[in-house]
Parts: C-alpha cells; structure tokens; sequence
C-alpha cells in the first residue's frame, strides 16, 4: 500500500526527475557518445595526411582493423602497457593490502595514522606531468640521484637510467605504483573496516594468528573488493599516457619499449590519421567496456 | 605476512613503524629535493648534489618569468578551466543524481543501468570524435572545449548518487513540499547544503582532474597565450625555452606542484575521509 501511494507522488513529480537529469544527459551525448560513434565511424575510413594532402575519407571497411592487426606494432604496445601495468600494481597490491591490514588491526594501535594515510595519498593527487618532469630531472645523467651514487661511490660513471629498457618502465612503473598505492590502501581499509568486528573476536577467542585471520578471513571477504580494485587499475593502466609520454619526450625510447596504447593513439590523432587513431580508439573501447561491465557485475553482486 | 608468524603485537607494531616511516620518506623525499634544487641555481646544481637548500629560489623564478615560456598566462589559463569544469560538472552531476534519486519516471532503470556500465570506460576512446565535432563547432583552442565534457561525468554523478542513498530524505521533502517549496528551490536550498561534504570531496577531485589533465588540451589548445600548465611542463625539456636551465625547470615544476600539495594538506582530513565513506559502499 504504502509503495502505490509513493509511486502516485513520484508520477506526479516525474517532470521534475526528468528537468533533474536532462541537462547531464544532453551533456552526456552530445560530448561523450556522440563523439564515441564518429569514432567508431571514422574506423571504417581511410582518411589521412600525406604532407599536406588530404587523402580519404574513403570507405574501407575493416580495412584499417587488418591493417593494424596485421602489424606487429600494436600488439608491442600492447604488451609494453601491460608490463608497465603490471610492474607497478603487484607492489602497489602487495603494500596496500599489508597496510590496510595494519591500519585497521586494532590491537596494533598504530599512532599517527591519519598522518601516514595523509602522506601516502598524496602523489595521488600531483600532476602526472609534472611529477614525471621531475623524474626525469632527478634520474638523469647529471641529476641529483647520479650525483648521489657517485658521492656514496656505488658507481664511478653516471647510470643512463634512461637509455636502458628495464629502468626507464622501472621508473615509469615507479611512478604508477608511487601515486596510487595510497588511494588502494585507502579503498581496501574501507573494505577492511566493513568486515563484522565479531569475526575477529571470535577467531581470536579460538587462538588463531593475525597471520591466520588475514589469510583465512580478511583475505576471503575482501574478494569482491580486491576485484574492484584489480581491474579499475588495469581499466587505469590501459590509459598510460602522461608519465611515459614526458619521461621520453613522446619517443617511447628506448627502442619504443615504452610506447604505451595511448601514446600510439596519440600520436595518429596528432597527425590528423584519422582511420587508424579511429580503429586504436575503438579497440581499446571494447577492452575497457568489457572490464567495465565486469566491474559493473561484481559491484551489483556485492551489494545484493 | 608468513614470516611473522607468531610474533608478538610490540614486535609487529616496530616492524609496522619502520616500514611506514621509510615509506613516509619514499613520499617525501622527492618533494624536498624538488623545492632544494628549486633554491639553486644551474650552476650549482652541476657542481654536485647537496641536501641543503640555497637562496637562490627568486633568482630562478625571476628568469622563468623572463623566458618565452607563459608561465603565469598558463597557470591562470589552467585556474580558469580547471574552477570552470569543476563547478560546472558538480553541479549537473549532482542535480541528475538528486533526480535520478528522488523522482520515478519512465525509462529510469535503463537509464540508470547505461550510465554505471559506461562508466569506467576512458574517455580517450571518444577524442577522435570529439576533435571533429570541436573542429565542426569552429571550437578550437577554446576553453569552452575543455569545459564541455565535463559537463556530464558519470564517476562523479555515481558519487554523489551513492551519498544520496546513504541519507533519508524522502520525508524531509515532504514536509517541504507540504510548506510550499518548489522542487528546484528544495533542491538548491536544503540538498545542496546537506549534502556538501560529499559535493567538497568531489570538486576537490574535479578541479584536480582539469589541473592536471595533460592529453586533451595538448590535442586542443595551439597559440601560446591558450596553454595550460601540463603542456608548459611537457615543453620545458622539448623546446629551447629555458636553455636547459635545471633551476628554471625546477622551479617551474615546483610552481605546478606545489598549490596542489598546499590545498590538499589543508583539506586533507576531509578528503582522506571522504575517500573512505565513498569507499566503503563501492
């Protein structure tokens, strides 16, 4: 009863609901899908420059696909952006998780918490570039780290951090695991501190370890969220642009181990190669809108 | 974890002690080195690394301020897009939340259902499209075209619906209601006050995210005099601008750092505890 009474309101109201979203919703089609389908549009196109000649758009339907495919390049970068994904999230989860287990333990009665949560928030929030800028100017061959390991005479030459493969993606990686491991430690406390105090009480009362109550209870509750956390990063990952494009000027170097998906879209966007970029886009847009409907499922399925 | 099998509480609590202080410092760090090579000049700087400061942080600043590079122009630039897209982008998300959230009309549910499942996906994926309607619209190194996709963003809009849901508001409406208050005059005047702490939290994020944003306006933004912050940072190793001058560079970097960092450890407590009530319900 009480329900048909709020649904007899709620139609009365419902222009408003309506005057509410509209403005988000025109927003929403005319800036983001809108543009999403001329994407997928463009996909099918040839449609690039060549100098100063225009050449396209020419239907070719999924002409530009085989092409990219086809060629090794995609798929390099592909991997490279995984791998730099990869080097920084297995730390960044490895931490986060011992960190929130601690933050949250209240036997350990960490003093100064909020002060260390606050601290390693922070680079969250830094400006990619910048930070990346800055990295760049501390790792090079005359940087203060260089001046550093020759003071401590670890090394008698300069290390050219970034002529070679394995410390350019480490210090790209770095960064990655640098401004985001706060934010995951942040998300799994607050998983962590949902979880029924009485679960502890009672393995503890039963003599388990803190060891064995984070294997054999924080760990399995926390699924769902360590789910969540996994492929927003990954979906996060995918997206690579700010710090490998400053830390190697846009080239990807050494030999473009470091091109990511987004620095390769970039730079066919930047020279007006319509047909491809359009392809690039629409690939990773089935990717992130797959891991996307996962995150979807698993939150709803969380919830209920 | 399996190595400190059995250890005692006191034992634990050191070895959590330690490892927070080391990475305190791994935090930190960097950004003291930043605002030490800040203070020297290029000179000095090739003379070797030194933990101390000098005084010599004007001395850069006033040759950043002499180079080609619109230093200031940019940072002004970036404040104008960034209060733009952030105010703009709270309040249309927030408005389609408070709808979303206390009307029933037809095609709700899938409305509703389309936006979470997009959510996550990146907006790079649209930009081809949306160079060529900004080009269309003869919008071109515009700040209008920074600000125009933010007018709808999905994260925000979940957010704030997320908040919404955790408060009971449904007969306080009423009553509302009851005393003759429009719908657009309840929601200015009694949802937008009870509901700033999250609306703090999410501009804080917003403003942010447009500081920072360094892919779109690169592709965007062409004359000089439009540039925002990001795009003077990614030039500083590219052009001549500077001469390769590190206190310059450092000085600069610090410039676009630094007010972020002074904002956040102001609102600090808020945003780390807005953070974890968004948390806890995601």
């Amino acid at each position: 009863m009480n329900k048909k009474k709020r649904k007899g309101i709620g139609t009365h109201y419902a222009k408003w609901g309506y005057i509410c979203i509209l403005p988000f919703i025109i927003g929403y089609l005319l800036f983001s899908l809108g543009p999403l389908i001329m994407t997928i549009g463009n996909s099918f196109f040839i449609n690039y420059r060549d100098g100063l000649t225009q050449i396209g758009p020419i239907f070719n339907g999924l002409g530009n696909y085989v092409k990219l495919l086809k060629n090794a390049d995609i798929w390099k970068y592909l991997l490279n952006t995984i791998i730099l994904w990869l080097m920084g999230f297995v730390p960044q989860i490895t931490l986060s998780l011992l960190l929130a287990n601690w933050f949250a333990d209240p036997q350990m009665r960490l003093k100064g918490s909020g002060f260390f949560k606050t601290v390693i928030y922070m680079p969250n929030l830094i400006m990619a570039s910048a930070f990346a800028a800055l990295f760049f100017g501390l790792f090079a061959a005359w940087g203060p780290i260089n001046g550093l390991l020759m003071q401590l005479h670890l090394t008698q030459e300069p290390f050219l951090f970034f002529s070679h493969i394995w410390s350019t993606r480490g210090l790209i990686a770095f960064l990655s695991f640098l401004m985001w491991f706060g934010n995951t430690t942040l998300l799994l406390l607050a998983g962590i501190m949902n979880i029924d105090v009485s679960l502890y009480e009672a393995a503890q009362v039963d003599g388990a370890s803190s060891v064995n109550i984070f294997w054999k209870i924080t760990l399995p509750i926390l699924r769902p969220i360590l789910i969540y956390v996994a492929i927003t990063s990954l979906i996060g990952g995918l997206q690579l642009f700010d710090v490998p494009q400053i830390m190697t000027s846009g080239t990807g170097n050494p030999s473009r181990s470091c091109t990511t998906m987004v620095m390769f879209l970039n730079n066919h966007l930047f020279s007006k190669n319509y047909g491809v970029a359009g392809a690039v886009s629409v690939l990773m847009f089935l990717v992130t809108g797959a891991f996307s409907l996962i995150v979807y499922f698993t939150t709803r399925k969380a919830k209920e | 974890m399996r190595e400190k099998h059995g250890l005692n509480v006191k034992k634990r609590r050191m070895i959590a002690y330690v490892l927070l202080i080391a990475i305190a410092v791994i935090c930190l760090f960097w950004l003291y080195i930043l605002v030490v090579n800040a203070t020297r000049t290029d000179a000095e700087m090739k003379r070797g690394f030194t933990m101390i400061p000098a005084g010599n942080l004007w001395v850069n600043w006033k040759n950043l301020l002499e180079s080609p590079l619109p230093v200031i122009r940019s940072m002004c630039n970036s404040l104008i897009v960034s209060t733009f897209a952030s105010v703009f982008s709270i309040y249309f998300a927030a408005l389609a939340a408070y709808g979303f959230h206390m009307y029933e009309f037809r095609g709700k549910h899938v409305l509703m259902t389309f936006v979470l499942m997009i959510m996550m996906v990146p907006t790079q994926v649209n930009t081809l499209g949306y160079l060529q309607l900004v080009n269309r619209m003869n919008l071109a190194d515009t700040f209008l075209s920074l600000i125009l996709p933010r007018l709808a963003v999905p994260v925000t809009f979940y957010y704030v619906k997320q908040y919404l849901e955790s408060m009971s508001l449904q007969s306080l409406v009423e009553a509302a209601r009851i005393d003759g208050a429009g719908e657009m005059h309840i929601f200015h005047r009694m949802i937008v006050p009870l509901i700033r702490p999250a609306l703090a939290v999410q501009i804080i994020f917003e403003f942010v995210a447009s500081w920072n944003n360094y892919f779109l306006p690169a592709l965007l933004l062409h004359s000089d005099d439009k540039k925002t912050l990001p795009i003077i940072i990614g030039l500083l190793r590219s052009a001549n601008f500077v001469d390769q001058d590190e206190g310059q560079i450092y000085v600069c970097i610090a410039f676009a750092i630094l007010p972020v960092v002074v904002i956040y450890l102001l609102l600090s407590k808020m945003i780390i505890q807005g953070l974890t009530a968004g948390g806890d319900k995601g």
